[in-house]
C-alpha cells in the first residue's frame, strides 16, 4: 500500500470514528447523565438520514434539509422523553431495554410505510462537491474533510456546553443527585427533557451528514447503535476521552480491516472477517481491561 | 499470650489523594474484643473493608494467621475465616430468616456446583443455619422473610450470617446501629458470649456499650491511629479526650 | 398469594391440554404449537440467567442459532442427521460458545453487560452472514429431518408432525423439570442468592463469577436444544437465527411473561407468538397493509405492557386474583 492510499484510508477511519463519537456521545450523555439505555438511539440516526434523503428531495438542498431535520428531531426527542422516557427513571435497566426495544420495532416499522424499504443515496451539496488532489490520480473529497471537522466542532462545543457554562454545571448536577437539584428550585423534569432532546439530534445530525457518504438503507440504525456499545465498553464507563479514543480506534481498524489482506493459517481473515474485527477488538479489552480503556474500576 | 489472629501493618489506604487509612498497625486476639472507634469518617469502615477484602489497600500488609493476605479477594478471605458484618444491614431481603443463614452455612461446602439434590437436603448445612439463628436468639424467626424482620432483628440476622461460617474473628461495623435500649441490651449480651470463641474487631459508637465491651481500645482520627492501649488507659488520656471522647459525651 | 396447590393444578391442566391437541387440531395448528413450545423452551433458557440469575443477555439467539447451524452442518444437503448424536453435539456447541463468550461478558455487568452480550452476538452474526461457511446471508436448507435411529430401529420419526409435537412436548416438560431441580439445588440457591446480592455472596465465600458462568453456559446449551429443533422444524437456517430481533424477541418472551417463575417464560412465548400471529393477521386498513407491519404493533403492546404492567402478564394474574379476592373478603367480613 503506498503512502498516498495510506493517508486516505486513515483520513477515512478518523473521519469514521468521529462520526460514530458524534453518535455515541449522544448515548453516553444519555446514559450517563440521565442512567437510561436506549436501545433506540440507533433509530434516531436512521431517522435522521431518512430525514436528510425526504428533505432534501423536498427543499432541493441538503442545507435546509439538515436545518429542518434538526428541528423534527428535537421536536420527536422532547415529545418521546415527555411521553415515555420520563416513566423509566425509576424503573429497572431491564424494563428501559424492553420499552426503547419497543420503540426500534415501532421507528422501523413507521420507517417502512412512510419511505420503503430501499436503498436511497443523498447528493453531496454542492458546495463541498470538490475533491483534494493528492497524486494524478487520487484526490479527496473536501465533503468527508468537512464532516469529520463538523464532528469536532460539536464535540469541543458539548465539551464547553456541559463543562464551562452555567447549564452544563446543572445538567452534570442533576446526573449525580436528581433530587437535590430539584430542592434547588431548578426543573429537572425539562433539564432531562433537554438532554434527552440533545442526544436525539446528535445522533439524527450524524445520520444526515453521513447520509451523502454512507447512503440511507433500512438496517443502519441497529448497525450504528452495536458498534456505539462497542465504543462505549472499549472507551470506558462513564469516560468522554475514552470514547472519542475508542471512536477513532474502531474507525481506523473497521476501514483498515476493509482494505487489507490478511491470511491466517491459509485461511483469508481480512478482508472476508472485517466484519468482526471491532468485536475481536472488544473481546482484547474486556481480557486486558474490563472496565475500558479509559474506565473507573469498580 | 499467643499469636495474633489477625494482624495489619502498616496498612494504607489512598483514595485519589486522600489516606482514608494511614499506617495502621493493629492486632486481634482470640477471646478478646478489641473496639476501634472514632469519629465519623475517621476511616473505622475503610479498614473494616481493608481486613474483609471489600477493599484492596494502597501498602501495608495484612497477617491472618502469620499468612499476608493483603490483595485477596472477599470470597477468599472469607474462606479463611474472616467474617464481616456490615454497618448497613447487607441480607438477603426476599429470603426467610433460616434461608440467609442456610446460604451463608453452605458457602463452607467444599463445592456448590451441585444440580441436582436439592439444597434442603443437606442436612448440616440446615442445622448449622439453626444453630447459627438460635445464638443470636433468631431461631423463632426462621420462617419469616427478612424484609418483615425489624430493624433490630435485622442486625441480629447480620451477625447470624456471619457466625454461620465458622469464622475465627469476626469483624462487626457497628452492630448496635439504629438500636434501642433493650435491643442494644441483647446485643451486648450476645457479643459477650460470643467473645471465648472468636477474635472480636469491634467498630461502634454506642461509648456505652464499647466500654462495657472491649478489652482493647484504639481510637481513629482521621485516618490514623491515635491511641490504643486498655480501656481504662484510653478514657484516662488526654489526647483522646480532646479529640473524641469529649465531643462524644457532649452530644450524648 | 397464589398457592402453590392452585399453581400446579393449572400447570397440569395445561400440560393435559397441550397432550391432548393433536387429536383435536389440525396440522397448521399442531405445527403452530410445535413452534411455540420450541420458543418455550428458548424463553426458559434465558429466564434461567434474566429471572434467576439477574443476567440481562441481549445476545442469546447466539446459541440458539449456533445450534441450528450445527444441525445444518451435520445434514448436509439430501442427508439426515441422527438425532442422537446431533442434537447433543449442537447443545454441546452452543455450550461451549456460551462458556467462551462468557468468560468475556461476565466480566461486566449492568448496562455494560447487556451491550457486551449485544455486540458479541452481533461478531457470530457477522461470522456466518460474510463468510461462505454455511451460504452467507442466503442461509442453508435442512431437507431432511433428524433420524431418531439407535441400531437400525427407530422409535419414533420426525417427518412425522404429530410425532415431532410429542417429541418436543416431551422435551419441553423434561427442560421444565430439569430447570425446577437446578433450581432447588445448591448451585440454584448460589445463583439467585448472586442476583440478590452478589457483593455479599462474594463476602461470605462464594466465587460468584464461576457460577454465573456456569449458569451462562448452561443457559446456552438449553438455547441450543430449541435452536436445532427449530431449525429441524423449519427446514432452513440462515443468519437472521443469530440476529438481534431473535435475541430481543426471546427476552420480550421472558420479560413480559413474567421474569423468574418458569411459567411466566412459557406463558409470554406462547402469548408473544399468538400476538404475532393476531398482527400478522389483521386486514389492510386505510390503504395500509398492517398484517406486514405487524412489528408496529408488536412494538406499541411492548410499550404499553412495559408502562402498565410492572411484573408482565403473570403479574397481570396476581393483580386478577387479588381484585376477585377482594369483594370475597368484604362478603366475608360483612
Amino acid at each position: 500500500m503506498d503512502a498516498n492510499t495510506f493517508l486516505i484510508q486513515v483520513l477515512n477511519g478518523i473521519q469514521y470514528g468521529l462520526l460514530l463519537f458524534l453518535v455515541a456521545s449522544g448515548l453516553t450523555l444519555i446514559l450517563g447523565i440521565m442512567g437510561i439505555i436506549n436501545l433506540a438511539h440507533g433509530s434516531f440516526y436512521m431517522v435522521g438520514a431518512y430525514l436528510a434523503f425526504s428533505l432534501s428531495q423536498h427543499f432541493g438542498s441538503l442545507w435546509l434539509a439538515m436545518a429542518g431535520g434538526v428541528v423534527i428531531a428535537v421536536a420527536i426527542g422532547l415529545l418521546l422523553e415527555w411521553l415515555l422516557i420520563s416513566r423509566l427513571y425509576h424503573r429497572d435497566h431491564l424494563y428501559q431495554v424492553l420499552l426503547t426495544y419497543g420503540l426500534i420495532l415501532i421507528f422501523e416499522e413507521l420507517r417502512s410505510v412512510v419511505f420503503g424499504d430501499d436503498v436511497h443515496g443523498v447528493a453531496v451539496p454542492a458546495l463541498l462537491q470538490a475533491s483534494i488532489p493528492l497524486t494524478d490520480t487520487l484526490s479527496y473529497p473536501v465533503y468527508r474533510l468537512w464532516m469529520s471537522a463538523v464532528c469536532l466542532a460539536l464535540a469541543a462545543g458539548m465539551y464547553l456546553l456541559i463543562q464551562k457554562t452555567r447549564l452544563g454545571m446543572m445538567i452534570r448536577a442533576g446526573a449525580v443527585n436528581r433530587e437535590m437539584v430539584q430542592s434547588l428550585g431548578i426543573n429537572i423534569d425539562l433539564l432531562y427533557r433537554l438532554v434527552f432532546a440533545l442526544g436525539v439530534a446528535l445522533a439524527a445530525f450524524a445520520g444526515m451528514i453521513a447520509a451523502p457518504v454512507a447512503s440511507v438503507f433500512p438496517g443502519m440504525g441497529n448497525q450504528v447503535l452495536i458498534v456505539c456499545f462497542v465504543v462505549v465498553v472499549i472507551g470506558g464507563i462513564g469516560s468522554v476521552k475514552g470514547a472519542m479514543l475508542a471512536a477513532i480506534l474502531i474507525g481506523l481498524v473497521d476501514t483498515f480491516g476493509k482494505v487489507l489482506t490478511l491470511e491466517i493459517g491459509g485461511m483469508r481473515v481480512l478482508p472476508e472477517l472485517s466484519g468482526m474485527m471491532i468485536y475481536v477488538l472488544m473481546a482484547v479489552v474486556l481480557l486486558a481491561r474490563p472496565e475500558g480503556l479509559f474506565g473507573r474500576r469498580g | 499470650m499467643a499469636d495474633a489472629v489477625l494482624r495489619t501493618e502498616r496498612l494504607t489506604k489512598h483514595f485519589g489523594g486522600l489516606a482514608a487509612v494511614n499506617d495502621v498497625s493493629l492486632e486481634f486476639y482470640t477471646d478478646q474484643i478489641h473496639a476501634v472507634i472514632g469519629p465519623n469518617g475517621a476511616g473505622k469502615t475503610t479498614l473494616t473493608s481493608l481486613l474483609s477484602g471489600d477493599l484492596v489497600s494502597t501498602s501495608g500488609s495484612i497477617y491472618l494467621d502469620g499468612e499476608d493476605i493483603a490483595g485477596l479477594s472477599a470470597d477468599r478471605i472469607s474462606q479463611r475465616g474472616v467474617g464481616r458484618s456490615y454497618q448497613k444491614t447487607n441480607i438477603f431481603l426476599p429470603f426467610t430468616a433460616f434461608e440467609n443463614c442456610r446460604l451463608a452455612a453452605q458457602s463452607r461446602l467444599p463445592s456448590s456446583m451441585r444440580f441436582t439434590r436439592p439444597a434442603l437436603r443437606y442436612a448440616d448445612v440446615s442445622r448449622e443455619a439453626l444453630r447459627a439463628l438460635a445464638e443470636v436468639g433468631l431461631e423463632h424467626r426462621a420462617q419469616e422473610p427478612a424484609a418483615a424482620l425489624s430493624h433490630g432483628e435485622q442486625r441480629q440476622l447480620e451477625i447470624a450470617m456471619t457466625l454461620a461460617t465458622r469464622p475465627r474473628i469476626l469483624l462487626l461495623d457497628e452492630p448496635l446501629a439504629g438500636m434501642g435500649g433493650e435491643e442494644s441490651a441483647r446485643m451486648v449480651e450476645l457479643l459477650q458470649k460470643l467473645k471465648c470463641a472468636h477474635a472480636m474487631m469491634l467498630v461502634e459508637h454506642d461509648m456505652d456499650a464499647v466500654f462495657a465491651l472491649a478489652d482493647r481500645l484504639t481510637v481513629m482520627v482521621n485516618g490514623s491511629v491515635l491511641e490504643s492501649g486498655t480501656p481504662d488507659q484510653i478514657r484516662a488520656s488526654a489526647a483522646v479526650q480532646e479529640a473524641y471522647l469529649g465531643s462524644e459525651e457532649q452530644h450524648s | 398469594m397464589r398457592s402453590p396447590r392452585a399453581a400446579t393444578v393449572v400447570l397440569l391442566v395445561c400440560l393435559l391440554a397441550l397432550a391432548l391437541l393433536p387429536l383435536v387440531a389440525e396440522k397448521y395448528y399442531i405445527q403452530l404449537f410445535t413452534k411455540m413450545m420450541i420458543m418455550a423452551i428458548f424463553a426458559m433458557s434465558l429466564d434461567l440467567l434474566v429471572g434467576y440469575s439477574g443476567l440481562v443477555s441481549l445476545g442469546h439467539a447466539a446459541f440458539f442459532g449456533l445450534a441450528g447451524y450445527s444441525l445444518a452442518f451435520a445434514a448436509p444437503q439430501y442427508e439426515a442427521a441422527n438425532l442422537w448424536l446431533s442434537l447433543p453435539l449442537a447443545m454441546a456447541g452452543s455450550g461451549l460458545l456460551a462458556l467462551v463468550i462468557g468468560v468475556l461478558v461476565l466480566r461486566t455487568s449492568g448496562i455494560y453487560f447487556i451491550m457486551v452480550t449485544l455486540a458479541f452476538a452481533q461478531m457470530v452474526f457477522f461470522l456466518f452472514h460474510d463468510t461462505k461457511i454455511a451460504g452467507g446471508a442466503d442461509g442453508i436448507y435442512v431437507y431432511a429431518k433428524p433420524v431418531a435411529a439407535i441400531a437400525g430401529w427407530e422409535p419414533f420419526t420426525l417427518e412425522n408432525h404429530t410425532q415431532f409435537y410429542f417429541v418436543v412436548l416431551v422435551l419441553l416438560v423434561l427442560v421444565y423439570a430439569f430447570l425446577r431441580m437446578l433450581l432447588a439445588s445448591l448451585f440454584g440457591r448460589v445463583i439467585v442468592g448472586i442476583r440478590v446480592n452478589e457483593q455479599r455472596m462474594r463476602s461470605l465465600g462464594y466465587r460468584t463469577f464461576r457460577y454465573k458462568l456456569a449458569c451462562f453456559t448452561i443457559a446456552g446449551a438449553l438455547a441450543g436444544m430449541a435452536g436445532y429443533f427449530a431449525a429441524a422444524q423449519f427446514g432452513f437456517v440462515s443468519p437472521d437465527i443469530l440476529g438481534w430481533h431473535q435475541s430481543g424477541g426471546v427476552l420480550m418472551m421472558v420479560i413480559l411473561g413474567g421474569m423468574g417463575t418458569l411459567n411466566g417464560a412459557i406463558l409470554g412465548a406462547f402469548a408473544m407468538m399468538l400476538l404475532e400471529l393476531g398482527f400478522q393477521g389483521l386486514p389492510a386498513m386505510g390503504g395500509v397493509d398492517i398484517g406486514k407491519h405487524w412489528q408496529l404493533l408488536m412494538g406499541g403492546f411492548i410499550v404499553f405492557a412495559v408502562l402498565l404492567l410492572p411484573h408482565g402478564l403473570l403479574g397481570l394474574g396476581r393483580l386478577a386474583s387479588r381484585l376477585l379476592r377482594k369483594p370475597a373478603e368484604e362478603a366475608a367480613d360483612g
